[in-house]
This record gives C-alpha cells, structure tokens and sequence, in this order.
C-alpha cells in the first residue's frame, strides 16, 4: 500500500514536470514560435531599443533568455515556475499568474456546479431506470441520453444562447454578472449577496445547463448498470428476508455500492470538464480559464496560453491523483487491492 | 479452448498449423468458410440490427455527398445568390444563402470530405497507436510494461483539449490528415491501457501458451491469437475517436483556433453564422441551423453504427449467423462496455 502510495506520488511529479517541458519547448524551440515572434514585435515597436534591452523583455515575458545554453534556459524556465511566476501577460497587462487567479475561481464554480447537478440527476436517473428495468421509462430514459450525447455541449450552448439570451431575452448573453450588480459576499449585507449571487447563478444558468444536458447521460447508464448488477446480487435477497425497510435497501444497500465506484470518474470529469469548458466559455463570453486562453492565443500572448494550460493541467493531474489516492478510504472494497489502481 | 476467429487466422495464414486443424477440407472449402465466417456473418448480424441500418445508411450519405456530391453541387462563391435567401425558397439554393451570397448546400457538401479525412486520421492514428502501445506493454510484461504504461498515464492525465488548442496555436495546420492526427493526439492513452488488460487476460490462454511454445515469432503471436480477441474495443473506440474529432475540429474552427481562409469545416459556417449576427436576427436562422444539424446527424449516424456492430463481436451472436456452423465453441469476448 505504502508503495502505491509513492509510486502514484513520483507520477503526479513527472506529469507535472513532463506537462512543464512541453510548455517549454513549445515556447522556445519552435521556429517563428513565441519567442521569435515576440522579438519581432518588439524590434518592430522599439526601434531604439538595443539587442540586449529586447533580450531582457523577451526573458521578462516568457522565463526565457534566448542566448544561454538550453540546459540553463530550462532550469531557470522550471525554477521559475515553481516558484509560481509564469511570466507577463502582454494582453491583460498584468502577471500571468494575477489573470489566472481572478479567472480560475469563475470556471471552477461553472464547471463544479454542473458536475454536481449533472452526477445528482444521472444517479437519481440509473437508480430509477435499474428499478424498472425493461420498462417503458428505462427504454425511454436510455434513448434520450443517448440522443443528447450525440450532440455536442457547445450546440446546446448555441442554441440556449439563441433562443433563450437573443430571441426571448430571458437570460443575458454574456458576462459574469451585470453590471449594475456590486460583487458582494458579506454576511451582514445579506440582501445584497443573495442579489449578487442570483445574479451570477443567473448569469451561468445556460452555460451549466449545457454541460448537464451532455454529461448526465453517461452517469445515468453507469449507474443504471451498477445497480443492476447490485441489484441481483445475493446479499440483497438476505436483506429483503430480514425484512429492512425498503428505503433503508434502497439508499444505504443499493445506493451506496452502486454509487462508490463512480467517485473516481467524477473527480475525473470535473478535471476534464475545466479543459472542455474552452468552447462554451467563448461560446457565452464568460471571462474563465478558457475564454483567456482563447483570448491569449487570438493576441499572440503565449505565457498567457501557456499558463492556463499549465495550471488546467496541473489541476488535472492533482485531481486525478487525490482520487486514486482516497478512492481507498471511501470504499472498503477497494482496499485490498491497492487503491483502485487497475 | 478454441475460437472461431482464432480458428479463421489459421484457416488464412498459418501453414504449421492448417493441416492440423481442418484437415478434412479442400483449400476452397477452406476459403469459402473463412468468407462466410468473417465477412457474411457479421454482415448478415449487422444487417439484422435496425441501429446499424440507420447507422449505415446515414454514414453512406455523408460518403456519397463527399465523393459524388462534390462533384454535382458547385463550389459556392461569393455573390452566386441573393444575400441571406432564407431556406427551401428556390431549387438554385435549396438551403438558402449566406451573407456574402454563398449557398448553404454547397457549403456543407464541400466542407465534407475534408472532415471524412480528419475522422478517418484521427481514428486510424488513435486505434493504430493504442493496439501497439496495448498489445506491446501487456505481452512483454515486466519492466518494458511499467515504463509504457506510466508514459500512457501521464499522456491520459493531460487534458485533451487544452493541449489541442496550444498545439494548433504552435503549428497552425491546414492539412486535413495532421489536423485529425493533431486532434485525437492523446486519445489513444485510454485505449491502449484497455487493451492491455485484454492482453493480460489473453496472454494466460492455452493458445496462446501453445504458440509461444511452438516458438512462433511474438509479432505473430501478437497479431494472429491476440488482436482478433481485441477488436471490439478497437472498433468502438474508432468510433470514440471519430464523434471527438467531428466535435473537436468544428469547435475549434468555430472559436478560431484553427486557421481558415475560405468555407473549409462546418465550424467555420457556424463562427460566420454567429458573427454575422444569426443569433440576434431570424433572418439568417437557416445558415446557423444548416451546420449544427449536419454535425448531430453524423454523429448520430455513427453513435448508432458503433451500437449495432457491437454484436457483431458477441461470438454467441455470430454463432447463430453463421451457417456452416457447429455451435459449440465460444469465446468470452468482450462486449462494448466503453466507459
């Protein structure tokens, strides 16, 4: 156990350096990359400006200093990051890392609010469909996650938009909280933050609402599959026999260990969610990770770009990691083999 | 335990062990069965299932409109039409026209075969790479195993999409074939670790005990006992792989991404859709819904082809298919659970 333990450990490590050396010979070593194209613009820009001053500027904006040895070139690219310094957005004008920090906390709550809407519908929905099993509703239920799955979640997103954000003009088309409304969190201006956060949910509601429509299908056949199989299973026949009320079967028998192997593809999905929101970010103009990246990319701000990649990555990788590391803790059977490592 | 589909590899190739397993028949006989056992069986399975059909059906008008289509329709151009003539009003523009006066129709139809390209890349490059990576780490098992599959968990932690968007940023494709190849670039991590659990389970049966035994080379024992049992998941994460380039390439060129210079994916129509202001007006609904309705109903198409042909690899249901059949061996293969 203790060796899985520092085996999953020293991986997360290597992703983390390997997603990091990537970035770095993306920016640098690709010829009419960032680094040239940055140069260019520079000497274009600054025509006084000496080989040495645009050297400094270029090492300023992307942790880079073109005439030292690679080897050089990578160590202080890595140390620097560590250290938390992704370099200067040219676009926003600020640190890299400032950008990502105010933007970070907008995808998170989309993305995380979604998943959990979406997880709580797909298992309420596989439960009910396991229990009918060969019914019209499970027929039915199994058709219809199946045809919203064939579409994309930034479709629904355009459609949404359309219909609802320009055609009916129930909800705004971009944005992440009126204008009119003062970002307050404050428990003694209670009015105020309620208002705030109404706007906000406001605000998201399509966005999440495309997410769900995609992603709760496949939770839904999981966990119809899961209960099924629980479902048959002779342990449950015992508990019938005793005579355990039906609702006590249903949550903490069937429930419950068809839910649990579903605990890691969560944390996953939330980890993946965060890179596939880029689409519908831009999609509803919702300033998160993804619409900076795009953004980044369209003004050939690379440490930019390279930053929310890095720190969607990382999150990822952290992510996946916690889960295989507490999958253990949470469900019993998992134990003995090691954590849920297949 | 003996197989059909290992029994057809011998049947086609293996001069050591022909004589030894279908003794009794002629070589015609022999490829007379081998044609009905693995072409006209699962055909006639596919065939039976009414999802395939459907599946087929509209994965064989996206093919005609690529190949014939192109050739019967013209390459739209600026000015062909009225600006924004609204759907089904005339025979010259059956969809409508743009802004800039270029028909809908032809806009899809030509934007086809560059996106049958792309899937075909991406899925050829996906399930190619994870069947080596799959097959290679599970039979060599050992320290060669460890390695490969950590480098396959760290490629499978990556986000997908975000590496795809710096990655087109870094190279600007234009080519069809390195865009698909761009898009699916991670996918085949996930594939290739199922398929090596498939290996391991195979690896420990008698056939392929007696193979390795008779010193057959491992690319052979690779491809004649092990990748027949494979194939299921090979072919529906083919699938897999083509749904997330069809949704990849047209959101990307939709967010402009990808760089475009004329009409070249159904993503481009939706980003000059939705900047031309189809959103805001019912004016120019038809160019908007034109793209995203071609972009569900082949995804559709292919969503139900995988669902069909699944059981064309269930050997209980190809048993009953095939007529020259003696119904008594099967084989525990895997059926599609994809997730």
């Amino acid at each position: 156990m203790r060796r899985y333990y520092f085996e999953r450990t020293a991986q997360l490590v290597f992703t983390v350096l390997a997603v990091m050396t990537l970035t770095f010979f993306l920016v640098r070593l690709l010829p009419g990359g960032p680094a040239d194209a940055l140069r260019a613009n520079l000497i274009r820009n600054n025509p006084e400006m000496t080989a040495d001053q645009i050297d400094r500027r270029v090492e300023a904006q992307l942790n880079i200093m073109p005439d030292d040895p690679l080897h050089v070139q990578y160590l202080t690219y890595i140390t620097e990051l560590l250290q938390g310094d992704m370099g200067q957005s040219l676009s926003q004008g600020a640190p890299v890392t400032d950008v990502i920090a105010s933007a970070a906390p907008w995808t998170i709550f989309t993305v995380g609010t979604a998943v959990a809407i979406a997880f709580v519908i797909g298992i309420s929905m596989g439960a009910l469909m396991a229990y009918r099993e060969g019914s019209r509703f499970d027929s039915g239920a199994t058709i219809t996650s199946v045809l919203l799955n064939s579409v994309p979640d930034y479709i629904y997103g355009i459609i949404f938009l359309w219909i609802l954000g320009y055609q009916l003009d129930i909800f705004p088309t971009g944005g992440r909280y009126s204008s009119s409304t003062e970002p307050t969190i404050n428990l003694l201006t209670p009015i105020q933050t309620l208002a705030f956060v109404g706007d906000v949910l406001w605000h998201a509601a399509l966005l999440i609402s495309a997410i769900v429509l995609v992603a709760w299908g496949g939770w839904a056949l999981g966990m119809r599959g899961n209960s099924v199989q629980v479902l048959g299973e002779d342990y449950l026949r015992v508990a019938r026999l005793r005579g355990l009320p039906q609702r006590h079967i249903a949550f903490r028998y069937v429930g419950r260990n068809a839910v649990l192997p579903m605990y890691t593809s969560m944390l996953i999905t939330i980890g993946f969610l965060l890179g596939g929101s880029i689409i519908l970010e831009q999609v509803f103009s919702y300033p998160g990770m993804g619409y900076y990246m795009i953004e980044a990319l369209e003004r050939r701000d690379y440490p930019l770009m390279m930053g929310v990649f890095l720190v969607i990555t990382i999150t990822v990788a952290i992510g996946v990691y916690v889960a295989d590391l507490t999958y253990g803790l949470i469900d019993p059977r998992a134990r003995v083999d090691g954590g849920g490592s297949s | 335990m003996s197989s059909r589909t290992e029994s057809v590899d011998v049947l086609e190739s293996d001069k050591a062990l022909e004589t030894v397993a279908d003794e009794t028949l002629t070589r015609r006989d022999r490829w007379e069965l081998a044609i009905e056992r693995s072409v006209l069986a699962p055909a006639r399975i596919v065939w039976s299932d009414l999802r395939a059909r459907v599946g087929i059906a509209i994965l064989s008008g996206f093919v005609a409109m690529a190949i014939v289509g192109t050739r019967v329709i013209d390459e739209p151009r600026t000015g062909e039409g009225d600006r924004l003539e609204p759907a089904f009003q005339s025979l010259a523009h059956p969809l409508g026209t743009d802004s800039v006066g270029r028909d809908v129709l032809g806009q899809i139809v030509h934007a086809t075969p560059n996106m049958l390209l792309m899937i075909l890349a991406g899925g050829v490059f996906t399930t190619v790479m994870a069947t080596t990576v799959g097959t290679t780490s599970g039979y060599l098992g050992g320290r060669a195993d460890r390695l490969i599959m950590s480098v396959t968990d760290i490629v499978m932690t990556i986000p997908g999409l975000p590496l795809v968007v710096i990655l087109a940023a870094a190279l600007s494709p234009q080519n069809p074939l390195v865009i698909g190849v761009i898009l699916t670039i991670n996918a085949w991590a996930g594939l290739a670790r199922a398929i090596r659990s498939q290996v391991l389970t195979i690896r420990k049966n008698a056939y392929v005990e007696a193979s390795k035994a008779m010193g057959i080379s491992t690319p052979s024992v690779v491809r004649r006992d092990i990748l027949p049992n494979i194939m299921p998941y090979v072919l529906i994460n083919f699938v897999e792989a083509a749904r997330n380039v069809i949704f990849a390439s047209v959101g990307l060129y939709f967010i402009g991404v990808l760089p475009y210079d004329s009409v070249v994916n159904w993503g481009v129509m939706i980003d000059l859709a939705y900047q031309g202001g189809a959103l805001q007006s019912m004016a120019a609904t038809h160019w908007l819904l034109a793209p995203l309705l071609t972009i569900t109903l082949l995804s559709f198409g292919l969503i139900m082809f995988a669902q069909g042909t699944d059981r064309m690899f269930n050997p209980r249901v190809r048993a009953r298919h095939t007529t020259s059949n003696d119904g008594t061996d099967s084989t525990a293969s895997p059926t599609g659970d994809r997730r």
